[in-house]
C-alpha cells in the first residue's frame, strides 16, 4: 500500500489519450484524464519531500505535496480546494502548464526520469470538483470599499480577480473580446483545453463577485484614465497579452491563403469557424498547409490546419527540433498526427498564382552557427539552397509582439523599447501610480502559467496599496 | 446585449438602426467604426456608425444587406437584442480646416461618409458633397447631406435621379469647372475609390480614402484587415480606417475581400432556403 519508502517506484501512470486516427477527424480534447485510480496510484508514488522542490518550480505556489496527499486519501474535491488556495485556475493550469520545466522538473524523481505527474493530478482534482459540482467559494473578505479594474481576461487577468475579490475588492474585468478567456478562448484550441472548462472557471470567479464587461476595447471604449478618474476605480491591472501578430516582412504575405496563427486559431475556437456553416464564421483550409514556427501557436495551428482536412500540414522551422520551443508532449502529438516537420528551412517568399491565391512557397535551407543571445544556435541561410513547396496555404505562427492600444491612450504608461510595459518584477507596478501590469503585456509571449504568476504578486502588491495607499 | 431602438428601410437592402451602445456612443469619433457579432452562432463583421447620441446612449448604424449576417440583421426589429457592439474602432478622421473639401461617396459608403463631411463642415471648411447611387431608390442620407453641404451633386448609373453616371465624372466636371479643391474624402466600393483617386491624380489633390477591409477581432490582432499602403503593410482597424489614397493598392484589397466569396455564397443561400420569406419580391 502506502509504504514506498524502501523502492522508488519509477512507473509514471500514463494519461489515456484519443488515438491519433480518430483525434483528427475531430476538435474533443486529446487528453482523456485520469481516472481514480489513476490519480491515486500516480498519487502514491510521492514521496511527500519535506522541503517540496516541485513548490519553488511553481510560479501559482499550489500546494503540491498537500493535495497530492489528499488524493492518496481520496480526497479529490479536497485536493481541488487545496490547489484553489492559491491558483484559480485549476483545470486550465493542469492542461497547458508546462509542468516539465517548472514543478515536474524540480520534482526529485525528475532525477530518475519519473517525476510525479503533478498536471494530470491538478487537472484531474478540478475535473473531479467539477463532475460532482461540489465547487465550493473560499471565504471571502469584508468588503474594503475599493474598486480594481482588469484590463484583459486572459489568465492573468483572471487570476488578479480571483484573489482581489478573496481580499474583499470590487472588481470588474474589461475584455475586448466578447468572451472571457483571452488567450485561453481564442488561441488554445478545444483539443487541447476544452472551452467549456474555462467557461467553468471563469464562473468560479463570477461566483466570487467578480463581474465581468465584455465589448470593451481599453484605449478606445474607455481610457484607463476615464476608469481611475470618471467611473471611480482605485486600482487598475493591466493584462492585455501581446496580442499583435507578427508577419516576417516577405514578399507575399497579403496573398489569399496566407493567415497570422491569431486569425487561423481565433476564427477556429473562438469563433467556432469547424462548425461552418452552422456557425456564420467561415475558415478556409487548403491541401496543403505550411505553419512557419516551432512554437506551442504553431503546433497548435498545424494539428487545427489537420483537423479541418488538410491533406498534408508541415511546419517549417528555421532551426533543429532540439531548439523548437514547443512543448515536447505537443511535439510528440503533432508526429502523433501526421504532421511533417521540415527543419532548417525558412521562407523567403510567398508564391501567387494569377487571381491572387497563394501557390507556393519559397524558402532557403539553414545551417547553425554560433549561439546567440537566447543561447540556442543561430541559423544562417545556406546560399543557393532556395526551393519551393507547394502549398495553398501558409500561416504564421513566429511569435506575437505588443498592441500599442492601452500604452498610446495612458499618458504616465511607460513602454520599453519593444512596446511591453514597464512593471517592477516583484509587485507588477508600472510607472503610473495605481496601475499595475503583468503577463505577456510586460515580458511578452510567455506561458499562462507564468501570467497566473504575476496575477497573483499583483494582487498582493494592489491589495497593499488599497489598504495603506503607499505606492 | 444591445437593444435596437429604431429601425428605418431605406430600400429592401438597405437598413438603418439606432443601437443602445452607451459607452460606444460617449466615445464615438467621425470615422471610427464598430464590430457587431448579431447572435451566439454569428461572425463579426465592422459596421459604420453613422451618429449618435451620447445623452441617450444611441449609435446609428446603416447597412447595406449583401451577406447572411446583414440579411439576417435586417430581420430583427425594435425590442430585439444585437448580442455584441464593440468599438469605437480605427482612428478618427484628422478634421481640420482646409479650404474646400469635396467628400465623394458611393451606395452605402455615404454613411461612413456623413459623420466626417459634418465634421469638416463645422471646421469651417467649404463643403462640396458628390453622392452616388446605382439608382433613386438606392440613394441614402441626401436630406442630411444637403443639410450640411454648400453644393450637392447625385449621380445614379442608371440616370434615375440626378445626373446619369458616375461620382467620378461629376468630379471630373467639377475639376474642369474650375474649383479649387483642397481636399478630397472618398468613401465607397473600392473601386470607386481607385478611380476617384485616379481622377483626382493629375490635379495633385489630396485624397483619404475609408477602407471596408474584411475583419475578425477589430483591435489588432489578427491581421486580416492588412493592406499595402505606399511600401508598408497596415491593419485597417487599427492604423486605419483611413488613409492616403494615392498610397492605397486596391487591387490587393478588391482581391482579399473576395477570400470567402464561396463561404459567403454557401451561408447565404442556406439562409434563403431556410427563410424564403425574407426574400420574396427582392431582386
Amino acid at each position: 500500500m502506502a509504504e514506498k519508502k524502501k523502492g522508488l517506484n519509477l512507473n509514471r501512470v500514463d494519461m489515456p489519450r484519443q488515438d491519433p486516427k480518430e483525434r483528427i477527424k475531430n476538435f474533443n480534447e486529446v487528453a482523456l484524464g485520469y481516472t481514480e485510480e489513476m490519480a491515486v496510484a500516480e498519487a502514491e508514488r510521492c514521496l511527500l519531500c519535506k522541503k517540496p522542490l516541485c513548490v519553488e518550480g511553481c510560479p501559482a505556489e499550489v500546494k503540491i505535496p498537500e493535495f497530492i496527499a489528499l488524493i492518496r486519501e481520496k480526497k479529490f474535491v479536497e485536493a481541488s480546494r487545496k490547489i484553489k488556495e492559491t491558483n484559480a485556475l485549476p483545470a486550465v493550469c493542469g492542461r497547458v502548464c508546462p509542468q516539465e520545466e517548472q514543478c515536474e522538473e524540480k520534482c526529485v524523481l525528475n532525477k530518475k526520469g519519473a517525476p510525479i505527474a503533478i498536471g494530470r493530478l491538478e487537472r484531474f482534482v478540478a475535473d473531479y470538483e467539477a463532475a460532482v459540482g461540489a465547487v465550493e467559494k473560499p471565504e471571502i473578505a469584508p468588503s474594503t470599499g475599493k474598486k480594481v479594474a482588469v484590463v484583459g481576461s486572459g489568465p492573468g487577468g483572471l487570476t488578479v480577480a480571483a484573489d482581489l475579490a478573496v481580499m474583499g475588492h470590487e472588481v470588474v474585468v474589461f475584455e475586448a473580446l466578447h468572451k472571457p478567456g483571452g488567450v485561453l478562448v481564442y488561441g488554445i484550441p478545444e483539443f487541447r483545453l476544452p472551452k467549456v472548462i474555462v467557461e467553468r472557471e471563469v464562473e468560479y470567479i463570477k461566483s466570487l463577485g467578480v463581474k465581468f464587461e465584455c465589448n470593451v476595447v481599453v484605449g478606445r471604449t474607455v481610457t484607463i484614465d476615464d476608469l481611475m478618474e470618471k467611473e471611480g476605480f482605485d486600482a487598475v491591472f493591466i493584462g492585455v497579452g501581446a496580442g499583435a501578430p507578427i508577419f516576417m516582412g516577405i514578399p507575399g504575405e497579403t496573398l489569399k491563403g496566407v493567415y497570422s496563427a491569431n486569425e487561423f486559431l481565433t476564427r477556429n475556437n473562438l469563433m467556432k469557424a469547424y462548425l461552418f456553416p452552422e456557425y456564420d464564421t467561415p475558415i478556409k483550409v487548403g491541401k496543403k498547409v505550411a505553419v512557419v514556427g516551432g512554437g506551442n501557436v504553431a503546433m497548435d495551428a498545424v494539428r487545427t490546419a489537420l483537423r479541418l482536412g488538410a491533406e498534408e500540414a508541415h511546419i517549417i522551422y528555421r532551426r533543429t527540433r532540439k531548439e523548437m520551443p514547443a512543448r515536447a508532449e505537443e511535439i510528440e502529438n503533432a508526429e502523433e498526427e501526421g504532421v511533417i516537420f521540415n527543419f532548417l528551412v525558412n521562407p523567403v517568399e510567398i508564391i501567387g498564382d494569377e487571381n491572387g491565391w497563394v501557390k507556393g512557397l519559397k524558402c532557403i535551407r539553414m545551417e547553425l552557427g554560433e549561439p546567440d543571445e537566447s543561447g540556442r544556435r543561430r541559423p544562417v541561410p545556406i546560399p543557393g539552397s532556395e526551393f519551393i513547396m507547394e502549398v495553398d496555404t501558409v500561416i504564421m505562427a513566429i511569435g506575437t509582439r505588443a498592441n500599442p492600444v492601452v500604452p498610446m491612450t495612458t499618458p504616465g504608461l511607460e513602454t520599453n523599447k519593444w512596446g511591453y510595459i514597464i512593471a517592477d518584477e516583484e509587485t507588477c507596478k508600472t510607472t503610473k501610480k495605481g496601475v499595475f501590469a503583468g503577463g505577456d503585456i510586460i515580458r511578452g509571449a510567455a506561458t499562462v502559467i507564468l501570467a497566473v504568476g504575476d496575477g497573483k504578486k499583483a494582487a498582493r502588491a494592489i491589495d497593499h496599496y488599497l489598504r495603506t495607499g503607499e505606492w | 446585449m444591445y437593444k435596437i431602438i429604431e429601425k428605418r428601410d431605406w430600400h429592401p437592402t438597405i437598413c438603418e438602426m439606432w443601437v443602445e451602445a452607451p459607452r460606444v456612443a460617449r466615445k464615438h469619433r467621425p470615422g471610427q467604426f464598430v464590430i457587431i457579432r448579431i447572435h451566439e452562432k454569428g461572425e463579426r463583421i465592422p459596421l459604420t456608425v453613422v451618429d449618435k447620441k451620447p445623452e441617450e446612449g444611441l449609435i446609428r448604424i446603416i447597412f447595406q444587406k449583401v451577406g447572411k449576417t446583414t440579411w439576417e440583421l435586417g430581420t430583427f426589429q425594435p425590442g430585439d437584442y444585437i448580442a455584441d457592439v464593440v468599438g469605437p474602432l480605427g482612428q478618427p478622421t484628422h478634421i481640420e480646416k482646409f479650404g474646400t473639401v469635396v467628400g465623394i461617396g458611393g451606395g452605402v459608403g455615404i454613411a461612413p461618409l456623413y459623420p466626417i463631411l459634418k465634421g469638416m463642415k463645422e471646421a469651417g471648411n467649404k463643403l462640396i458633397t458628390i453622392l452616388g447611387a446605382r439608382s433613386k431608390g438606392l440613394l441614402i442620407l441626401e436630406d442630411e447631406m444637403r443639410a450640411i453641404s454648400d453644393e450637392l451633386i447625385i449621380t445614379t448609373d442608371d440616370g434615375s435621379y440626378g445626373k446619369k453616371g458616375l461620382v467620378t465624372d461629376a468630379l471630373k466636371e467639377l475639376i474642369d469647372s474650375g474649383v479649387k479643391i483642397d481636399q478630397a474624402v472618398a468613401i465607397g466600393p473600392a473601386i470607386m475609390m481607385k478611380f476617384v483617386v485616379k481622377t483626382l491624380e493629375p490635379y495633385k489633390i489630396p485624397c483619404i480614402a475609408s477602407l471596408n477591409a474584411m475583419m475578425l477581432d477589430g483591435t489588432g490582432m489578427c491581421g486580416v484587415c492588412r493592406v499595402t499602403v505606399g511600401d508598408q503593410v497596415k491593419f485597417v482597424c487599427v492604423d486605419g480606417p483611413e488613409f492616403d489614397g494615392y498610397l492605397i493598392n486596391f487591387d490587393e484589397l478588391m482581391s482579399r475581400l473576395t477570400v470567402y466569396q464561396e463561404e459567403e455564397k454557401i451561408a447565404l443561400e442556406k439562409f434563403k432556403k431556410e427563410h424564403p420569406e425574407i426574400f420574396a419580391g427582392v431582386e
